[in-house]
Formats: C-alpha cells, structure tokens, sequence
C-alpha cells in the first residue's frame, strides 16, 4: 500500500524521531511511504482557540497539501489522534463557516482517508502484531481525542500487548485527560497543571519505565512534568515503541526524557 | 454574534465578575475545596457508571431523549402555547416574563397578592438564575431555601458551586459549623453524623412547611399536551412545598417543556440515573392545574425566556437549551473538579455552563467574563460522553470559542499579542518554504541537550509548571530529505 505520511507540525518541528518512527514502521510492514512536501500544519491550534478565519486558511493549505498525493495513496496517516479528529471533525465545518463549500467537499473526502496510526494498522492493515521489540516496562495513556473524539477504543493496546517482552502495566485512571488541552495549557495553567499532577502521580504509581501514548502533545506536557519532578519515567510515542526491533532497537537514553 | 444582536439577553446571576483563569486560581488554592470535590466527584462518577450500565437500551436512551428535545425546540412557540392553554383548562394561570427582572416583577406581585411575607422554596436553577431570593429581600418578603443542599448554602451566606449539589463544596464538618452558627433551633453540642445533620434541618423546615402560605419552585419538565409539571427530588422537602401551602408559584425556563406526558418516561429514565445514579429517584411530583380541596389552591406558572430565545436563534448553539440539569458533566468533568462552581460566575458552572451561560448573555468582548468560560476546558470530551441527551458540549465550546474571538476583535482596534502570533502562525503554516524557515530556527535552541527548565516570557508559562525538551538539530522535513535512498523528490 502506498501511505502518505501526515507528520503534524509539532512532530517536524520539535520531536521527529516520532515521524521518522511512523516512516520506518510503515516500511517495515511492507509499505511505501510517501511524505507530501507541501504539509504544514492541520490548523487545530487557530481552530481551537478560536481563530476560524485563520485556521480555514491552513485547513485549505492542508487539503491543497494532501490532495496532490491522494490520487497515488491509499491513504493518510498521521501519529496523532487530535489532529486526525481536527481533519475528521472540524476540516469541513471551519471551511463552511467561511463560506467555501468548495473546499469543505475536498476537506471530507480527503477525512474520508486519513487515519490515527493505530486504525491503520488495526482497521485498514488489519495487523496487531506488528514485530516490535521493547523490553521495557510501559504505561499507555489514551489521549482524550484518540478515545473519545475518533474512538479508537484499544486498538493502541492490541498492537501494544503484540509487542515482544513488552512489561505492559495498567495505568490508573487512564481515561482522565492530562490537562494540556492545547492552548488550555496557557491560558489556564494553573488548572493544567494541577491535573498534570495526577496524571503523573498515576504514570509514577505504575512503577513504569516509559509512559506511551499516541500525541506528541500529550506526551509533551506528561513529559514534562515527569522531567520537573526528576521521576526519571521518560515518554515515547506509540509509532516509536512499534517501530522499535531486536535489530533496531530504541535505546531509551539515547535522546534524554527531558529536561533533566 | 452580531446576527443575534436582535433577541434580548439574560439578566440575574449567569455572570461573574473575573475572568475564569482568576476566578480558578481561589479554588485552586483551596486545599479543603480541593479534597470535598475530588471526593465527591469521584464518588459520584463511579456510581453513575454503574447505574448506566444497568440498561442495555441507554444508548437508545440517550438518542430518544436528544430526539425529543430537537423536537420540541424546533416547534418550542406552539408547544408553549399549547402548555398555556392546558394548564388554563385545569385552573392556572401563566405569565410570560422576558427576562429575570420581569420573572421576578411577576412573582412578587404575586407573593403580595397572596398577603405573604414569607415564601418556601423547593430546589430551582430558574430561581437562582434570575436572583429571585434577592429580589424578594429587597422587597421585604423571606425566602427560605428548603433543599437541604440549598439551605446549607443560603445559612453559610455563600453561593451554589454545583447544578444538584449546591453544597458539594462543603464537607460535613464546615456543615455542622454553618449549622450550630445560622440556624435558629439547633442544638449548641450538634455533631456531623449524617443523619444528625438531617434531623436538625428536618426539625426546623418542617415548622416552616407548616406555617408557609406560598411556595415557590422550578420544574423539571411541563408536559405541553395534559399542562402537567414535574419536579423530581430526593428529599421530600419538595413535596412538602408543592402540596401544603395555599399558593403555589413555578418559574420554568420556556425549554423545559416537553411535547407529550408519555415523553416522561424517557426523562424519567435518563435523569436520576445521571444526577444522583439512582434507578429511580426518592420523590417525583406531578401536579396539573388545581384540584379543589387537595393540594395548592392557587397555582401560578411562570414562563421563564431570560436569553433563551437568543440561544434558539443560533442552530450551532441551541442544543444547550437541551440541558435537563442532571449535572453529570459537572461530575465528570477535570476542570471542574479541580477549581469548583464558583470560577464559573455564573449558576451554571462546568461544561454545560461554560456553553449555555455566554449564550444567554451573549458576549461582549475581551474583559467579558463569559468570554473565558468557553475556553475553560482542554476539550477531552468526558461531558458529551456523559450528557444524557447527548449534547455535543466541546464541539459547541469550539464555536463559542469563535464567536468569543469574532466579539473580541470587534470590541478593539489595536490586534492582542495573540491575534499577532495566531496571524503569523497561520502564514507560515499557508506556505511550507515559509513554514520550513520558521520551524528550522528551532535549530537555533538545539545546542542545549537538556531540554529547557525555565525560559523567559511567554515560554514562562509553560516552563513554570513543566520542563521544555531538547528542540532537534534537524526538523523531520530536513531529514526526510537527507534519508539513506532519498532523491525521488519526495
């Protein structure tokens, strides 16, 4: 199958290891992975802060991204269950808001193929199994929009638990948002920060060496919080657990768990 | 907002007075709040899952209930009229008020009318939404809370954090404080047991019921075909209001009318399994009209709009008027839990409040309170989940979030720092030359493997309560095009 690789702004800008992991992972499987040079951003952050005129700019600039590969792929991919849900669920109406129906029409049928990494996999590659390696104990932490806004239900667990030597351990009340929430970490973050103080008490109570999840955002804000507190738990993206082989493995020093 | 500039908006308590990130911060920093929430909340939210959990049809439920109330909306003048008319037939009477100040013009006439100096009240968001208590002090004329919860707050002077449980902010021994200080009768060496708590209460209301010639309640739903109000409670005090006074007078929000009496049985379903996780709750009264010699001899209803026809008007934002008042979403919602009902101004706090309350006011700009309340949430969806007739709240919270910004850049001429930084994001991002410049300065951060620790304004607020990691030496597009066998131009 031919894939084109949605990378997400916040992965090419400040964590590419998780883009190059989806690339590598989507190869290993026997894919050919194509990356669209013109992508920038999906435009949740103009979207979900209220910038609609703003963001039906970059939504159109996405759809005009994509739209030249769609032809040649069978589908979109992104590693991140927010800016898939923003494709899926908002695309279309920011578009329409401003008037253009022409480019709503565009924005769902290119929704119609883009889908969260662990739907592809489970859903249209139909693979649990994926032959990773990681012989790590780990948390997972179902990002909100991943849950709740695609459903991808354990979809991420299936593929997790297929993993060899994994150490996979429940991580308590996991369904309970981190509190990054975009520009909610900013705008209220004394609120954000008083919920990551949970999360991260749970992904501490687990005794885990690594605390996964399918958002660099999430991962980012959760993250952050386990370097403040010196817990020594690092974050990984789900692509680069997957990703991870015997051959290749994914050293988890290799690029620090934060700032430390 | 300005295409609803027509319809008038809300008066009463749907408004603070500070932005929500302050108005946070005070219950933030209450350690005692802190606790109470998170204690009942989670207790709460576990109970309600269970509850739900029992019926296999609730997601059919959840439709039919969303399906009865587009209905009603979209017909809501003609279902109005025809409740008037029924409840006329059986022997009432029905005010129209556009407002709280109306609504609360209304019912004190009435009070006088009735020769009253005193009234009880059952449990009412209408009521506190329009500041009925405070209206009738100034008139001179009592109100006395009757729901437990309710009374707790009015004692302890202070003001309702939660939809069902205005005291949830309080535990048992701050009740018992506010006990042995406000209410007249109770024992000087009373203790927290429960059910202490509740004989003290009971042995002063009961007194009251009594003596009361006018009672004074909100209603849970009016049926418009039989003209049939109900209220459903746990207590019983509310029985006691709506059937022992002479005169009985109900303030209603116009949307809590319902087509038919069979529609009841949804309702009657859905709510006390996602207020109080009870299959069924303790106390359900229904009433219609008059009935000579039983019950109330007088009966008046109240038609409460207040901003509810603005909030009609919008097709994205009229799902609020949805709202049954369960306050499950209150009880899931980690915003809420962590900073409680008052950061919200307004009666209505948490999710369902941060859209229904900028509605009913509409919004006037930047400095307007309710324009921080759609933004007081991280969008993790628990409240829909949760919503027992399913209103979509974050992506409701998402418009509201629009129509905030499209209020803010109307009501100033010179741009914010983050209308600045919002239009320079989003011409980067419409150019990916220009997207790969910027992005590629990250580069310039690179040199310090460790991530950052503080950094200085607007990084501060991040770095205040998380670290920053490492920036990469190369964006994905850089390497992407530097991969072993690239050169395909792709």
């Amino acid at each position: 199958m031919r894939i084109a690789l949605f990378t997400t702004c916040l992965a090419d800008a400040v964590v590419p290891r998780v883009a190059t992991a989806t690339a590598t992972l989507l190869t290993r499987l026997g894919h050919e992975v194509v990356v669209p040079p013109e992508q920038t951003c999906c435009g949740q952050m103009h979207l979900n802060t209220g910038y609609w005129r703003l963001g039906a700019q970059v939504v159109r600039h996405h759809v005009d991204a994509f739209e030249q590969v769609l032809e040649e792929c069978d589908a979109v991919v992104a590693p991140s269950g927010s800016c898939v849900g923003s494709v899926r669920h908002q695309h279309a109406a920011a578009a329409r808001r401003q008037g253009d129906s022409a480019t709503a029409a565009r924005a769902e049928l290119l929704a119609a193929r883009t889908f969260e990494l662990s739907e592809l996999l489970v859903d249209v590659l139909g693979v649990t199994d994926v032959g990773a390696w990681f012989p790590h104990r780990v948390t997972y932490h179902p990002t909100c929009h991943s849950l709740r806004m695609l459903r991808v239900g354990d979809k991420p667990l299936q593929l997790l638990r297929a993993v060899a030597d994994i150490d996979l351990v429940e991580l308590p009340q996991a369904d309970v948002c981190c509190g990054f929430g975009g520009t909610f970490a900013l705008k209220n973050e004394g609120t954000s920060a008083a919920m990551l103080a949970d999360k991260v008490a749970a992904v501490t109570s687990t005794g885990a060496q690594v605390c996964a999840a399918g958002d660099s955002s999430c991962l980012m804000h959760i993250g952050g919080g386990l370097s403040r507190l010196q817990t020594g738990i690092g974050t990984r993206h789900l692509a680069e657990v997957l990703a991870a082989t015997r051959e290749a493995p994914l050293v988890l020093d290799a690029v620090g768990a934060g700032a430390r | 907002m300005s295409t609803f500039l027509g319809m008038p908006t809300a008066t009463g308590a749907v408004r603070g007075d500070r932005p929500f990130p302050a108005a946070a911060a005070a219950g933030l920093a209450d350690d005692q709040l802190r606790r109470n929430l998170a204690h009942a909340t989670g207790t709460i939210r576990t109970k309600r899952l269970a509850a739900v959990a029992e019926l296999d049809d609730w997601e059919q439920l959840r439709l039919a209930g969303s399906a009865l109330k587009a209905d009603t909306m979209a017909r809501l003048p003609q279902l109005l009229e025809q409740l008037e008319a029924a409840v006329a037939a059986r022997g009432g009477v029905v005010h129209w008020a556009r407002d709280g100040e109306e609504a609360n013009r209304i019912v004190t006439d009435l009070v006088r009318a009735a020769g009253a100096t005193e009234v009880v009240k059952v449990k009412s968001m209408a009521t506190q939404e329009i500041g009925l208590n405070e209206h009738l002090e100034a008139e001179g004329i009592a109100a006395l809370e009757t729901d437990l919860a309710e009374l707790i707050v009015q004692l302890a002077g202070d003001r309702p954090s939660h939809i069902l449980v205005p005291a949830i902010h309080k535990n048992r021994a701050e009740i018992r404080d506010v006990f042995r200080e406000s209410m007249p009768g109770a024992p000087a060496d009373l203790g927290d047991d429960p059910r202490e708590l509740a004989m003290a209460a009971r042995a002063y209301l009961r007194r009251r019921f009594l003596e009361a010639g006018v009672a004074i309640s909100g209603a849970n739903f009016a049926c418009a075909d039989t003209g049939t109000l109900a209220v459903v409670e746990s207590e019983g005090n509310g029985r006691m209001c709506l059937t022992l006074p002479r005169t009985l007078i109900t303030v209603m929000g116009i949307e809590k009318v319902v087509p038919t009496f069979g529609d009841l049985e949804v309702f009657m379903q859905l709510l006390p399994r996602s207020s109080t996780a009870e299959r069924m709750n303790p106390y359900t009264s229904l009433w219609t009209g008059v009935t000579p010699g039983d019950g109330p001899q007088e009966f008046h209803l109240v038609l409460l709009d207040n901003g509810r026809s603005r909030v009609l008007a919008d097709p994205e934002g009229r799902s609020a008027l949805h709202c049954i008042r369960c306050s499950a979403c209150l009880n899931v919602c980690p915003v809420y839990e962590r900073v409680g009902g008052h950061a919200y101004g307004s009666v209505y706090p948490g999710p369902i409040g941060a859209v229904l309350s900028p509605q009913l006011t509409g919004m006037t700009g930047g400095k307007d309170p309710n324009s921080t309340l759609p933004f007081a949430s991280t969008l993790c969806g628990a409240c829909f989940d949760a919503c027992p007739v399913r209103i979509d709240i974050p992506t409701m919270l998402v418009k509201l979030r629009a129509d905030a910004v499209e209020a803010a850049e109307a009501d100033r001429t010179v741009p914010s720092g983050q209308d600045v930084a919002m239009a320079a994001a989003a011409w980067a991002m419409t150019d990916a030359r220009r997207w790969s410049r910027l992005i590629s300065g990250g580069r310039l951060l690179a040199w310090r493997r460790r991530g950052f620790r503080r950094l200085p304004w607007p990084g501060s607020v991040w770095t205040r309560s998380r670290d920053l990691p490492a920036l990469p030496s190369r964006t994905f597009r850089q390497l992407w095009r530097r991969r072993p066998g690239a050169g395909e131009g792709r």
